[in-house]
């Protein structure tokens, strides 16, 4: 039988055994990735937000994600000193950390999360959705690699809706431009089964996770959706979405997760099973990953548990129904895209979190706007007034950032987060004026 | 007829730029019924398509150094730019309650970010993220674009309760070829003799058009340079010669301009209120006007940090070519405070000034900001630096 709680002695925390699965799968995708130079791979570095995953793995391609690099740096701290190298070489102090972070790590010698070597790309696949500064990101890369940069854009769904002339100018952009670079820089033939098989196998990996994330409705929720949710997207979000690896991990997953669900217990923490479920919350934005445990213990150690979070949707919305389709491959991609929680407009953003907190009863929204993601972060204190509102549930906005730890202040979260906490009480015992 | 002087002209333009009720464009809507305005966010929308309609093209550039921001700042964080600020409070304040449509360009994910909160604090003004293509093939970016202009035609359609003719665009594309036009040459004078027409002077006289009907602020472009050419009373200084760049979308308070001519700065190009020259040379007047502006927004367009540049090599060639074509000494970039495009593209373009051996500097600013001897003095030195290794 499964273990359903494993301890990892190494790092003294307890992790679910998915948890541990997926840090395997991690470890094997930057071993792929490390030994390059060796076997001969090819790499594409590309963005998650409209990864076009199962569009590499076409071309026998290993897909390196900068952005996933700078979380890695930042778990291992390491993203402090990466940044300020930046900034010692001329970066702006104001500008997306993840870049910074990036640019750093390519400066001190490109070392990945395995201690080793990360190869320069062959090509930098420029998926510009839905985060203006992936152009420019790519653009600085170029500078430095000087390799093809092939350029895919996905138009911004401003009016809340997809239109034909947006599918057919991203159809377009993968025909006439994104595919037959691929073939150039792999030598690969582009077998258009060979994407249809890689869709149907992202379409049953993505039923499981839809479940998974929906899970959260329960009462324990038996997953955190937004600490825990990070582990649970990273497969489907990064370098595994398409293939079988992805299918076994999402299925292990879910079993586990109905374990929980069976016995009426809440998520794993690093400090142990979740004891009660005192508060159920809707969080926006992305975590701070240098402070990432300490964050998620100002969660747990007052029983607050994500039910549901905007970050999970940022490599697709397959809970509001899209799935890869092996029918229309070109076309399904190109809508994946379109639909990424940060292309979204910021009505349709508001109209998520609202039906967040109805859907998955919880008490309120909390915002972690970042101080360096104007994607996610500009107009987020709109969505926070229109969603309590809406909903009639207290909203609370902290600010941290991404991977700088400049920016985060513990004590200044924590307290806040306690204000909040005794906002949510307040408004239970009927103090709704109060809050 | 008599001539007006430049002090008449610059005191009207400083009047227009100074009013942030829009007095002028709120008359020219009220002085015939059935009249509509829309408005735009910097950096380019094709105010043809608006003119065509019969409408005011309205350009709104922020709330300056002269809009104190009441509720503007409880939208936005900290580490934010203040334009999307100052435009909220305008909003919220009544100061654009006549406008009839905001369209919102690609700019960056601040701008795109506030054409939904505009949707929902103005839920009853037509809105209008305004996107254009980043890849510039016929078939592709293209075909994307004359889409989206046919789109927004028909909601200008709808708003103005009329149908737009090809020659009503046409007959458009001609005013606004001839207002660019005069535009050109008013940099060309600059450039040729900046001590003549200074750049605080040619700035107000430019951000007049955002708010006069083109073929008024063509005619106010023509009279400035008349006059301008023609003043006897306007000695030429020691002054280097300077490309300002950054400055495409939250717009300099107007004594930064003059804080760096005092510090002896020349500035002979910049990429101020750039909708105004954005496509370079005329667009045709006859045949598919759509189609016309769409090959003019492809191939004959500007550089600006706001555009994916698909060519390595020709990175930041737009500033050497400036550079070159001016006659300037050195780069000045200025960048607005948290401004992601600017900033990110500035060490690529600094290096691509390294490599061509032209000096630069680079500081920040804000639409409000009011201390300017810091920026005086690091340009002073700029200056005096380009003097003394010129000399060398």
């Amino acid at each position: 039988m499964r273990p359903s709680v494993v301890t990892a002695k190494a790092e003294d925390v307890l992790k679910d055994a998915s948890m541990i699965k997926q840090k395997e799968m991690m470890a094997k995708h930057y071993e792929r990735l490390s030994s390059a130079p060796e076997t001969g791979a090819k790499v594409a570095s590309t963005f998650v937000p409209g990864n076009l995953n199962e569009l590499i793995m076409c071309f026998d391609l290993v897909n390196n994600l900068p952005e996933v690099n700078a979380i890695q740096s930042g778990l291992r701290k390491q993203s402090g000193s990466y940044i300020m190298e930046a900034e010692r070489a001329g970066h702006s102090e104001d500008v997306c950390t993840y870049v910074k972070s990036d640019i750093g790590m390519m400066m001190k010698g490109n070392i990945g999360p395995n201690g080793k070597k990360l190869p320069d790309p062959d090509v930098l696949l420029l998926s510009y959705t839905g985060c203006f500064t992936f152009l420019k990101w790519f653009e600085l890369l170029r500078e430095q690699y000087k390799c093809p940069t092939i350029f895919l854009q996905t138009p911004y769904m401003a009016d809340g809706k997809v239109t034909p002339n947006m599918v057919q100018y991203m159809v377009k952009q993968f025909k006439e431009t994104v595919i037959p670079t691929l073939e150039e820089v792999s030598g690969v033939k582009f077998d258009i089964d060979r994407l249809r098989e890689y869709l149907k196998k992202s379409a049953q990996a993505e039923d499981d996770l839809v479940y998974i994330l929906e899970t959260g409705k329960n009462k324990p929720s038996p997953i955190d959706a937004y600490f825990g949710g990070i582990y649970y997207i990273g497969p489907i979000f990064g370098a595994f979405r398409g293939t079988d690896d992805a299918i076994d991990y999402y299925k292990f997953l879910r079993e586990e997760v109905d374990q929980r669900l069976l016995k009426g217990l809440g998520p794993v923490t690093p400090d142990g099973p979740m004891a009660e479920e005192k508060y159920r919350l809707v969080v926006e934005g992305p975590p701070n990953y240098t402070s990432f445990r300490q964050f998620w213990k100002m969660f747990y150690e007052e029983g607050a548990t994500v039910v549901a979070s905007s970050y999970t949707k940022v490599g697709g919305t397959y809970d509001y129904g899209f799935r890869h389709d092996p029918d229309r491959p070109l076309e399904s991609l190109a809508e994946y895209c379109l639909g990424v929680y940060t292309n979204r407009s910021l009505p349709m953003r508001i109209d998520m979190l609202s039906d967040y907190i109805n859907e998955y009863e919880a008490d309120g929204l909390l915002i972690n706007s970042i101080k360096s993601c104007n994607s996610f972060s500009a107009g987020q204190l709109l969505i926070m007034r229109e969603v309590e509102k809406r909903t009639g549930k207290p909203a609370a906005f902290i600010e941290t950032d991404l991977v700088d730890p400049r920016y985060f202040s513990a004590a200044n979260v924590k307290n806040r987060l306690e204000s909040y906490f005794q906002m949510v009480e307040q408004k239970r015992s009927g103090k709704g004026a109060a809050a | 007829m008599t001539e007006k002087t430049v002090s008449e002209i610059v005191e009207r333009c400083q009047a227009l730029y100074d009013d942030l009720n829009f007095t002028s464009a709120r008359e020219w809507k009220a002085a015939v019924p059935g009249r509509k305005v829309i408005s735009y966010m910097p950096v380019y929308v094709p105010r043809e398509l608006i003119h065509a309609a019969g409408m005011l093209p309205l350009g709104i550039m922020g709330g300056g150094d002269n809009l104190e921001v009441i509720h503007g700042d409880a939208y936005y964080q900290s580490y934010i730019c203040r334009i999307p600020r100052s435009t909220i409070e305008l909003g919220v304040s009544g100061r654009v309650d006549f406008v009839d449509g905001m369209l919102f360009p690609s700019i960056c994910d601040v701008i795109r970010n506030l054409s939904g909160m505009w949707k929902m604090l103005f839920p009853d003004v037509y809105s209008k993220y305004f996107d254009v293509p980043q890849t510039y093939k016929d078939e592709v970016g293209g075909v994307f674009y004359t889409g989206e202009m046919r789109e927004f035609l028909e909601d200008l359609e709808r708003i103005g309760g009329r149908k737009i003719t090809d020659d009503d665009i046409n007959a458009s594309i001609a005013v606004y070829n001839e207002n660019r036009k005069v535009m050109n040459e008013l940099y060309a004078l600059r450039a040729a003799e900046p001590w003549k027409a200074p750049a605080s002077e040619a700035y107000l006289v430019m951000r007049a058009g955002l708010v006069l009907p083109v073929e008024e602020h063509t005619q106010l472009v023509r009279d400035y340079i008349a006059a301008a050419s023609a003043a006897t009373d306007r000695p030429m200084k020691d002054n280097s010669r300077v490309v300002l760049t950054g400055m495409f979308c939250e717009q300099p308070p107007l004594n930064l301009i003059k804080s760096l001519e005092l510090s002896g700065c020349y500035i002979v190009e910049d990429d101020f209120v750039l909708v105004s020259r954005w496509l370079i040379g005329d667009v045709p007047t006859t045949g598919d006007p759509v189609h016309n502006l769409s090959q003019a927004f492809l191939h004959s367009s500007m550089s600006t940090a706001a555009k994916y540049e698909p060519n390595q090599e020709e990175k930041g060639q737009f500033l050497v070519r400036a550079v070159r074509d001016t006659g300037a000494e050195g780069v000045i970039f200025a960048s607005t405070s948290f401004c992601d495009p600017a900033l990110l593209d500035r060490p690529i373009l600094q290096n691509v000034l390294k490599r061509a051996d032209i000096p630069f500097i680079a500081f920040k600013y804000a639409e409000n900001s009011g201390q300017m001897q810091p920026i005086r003095e690091q340009a002073g030195t700029f200056v005096d630096s380009i003097k003394l290794w010129s000399a060398a």
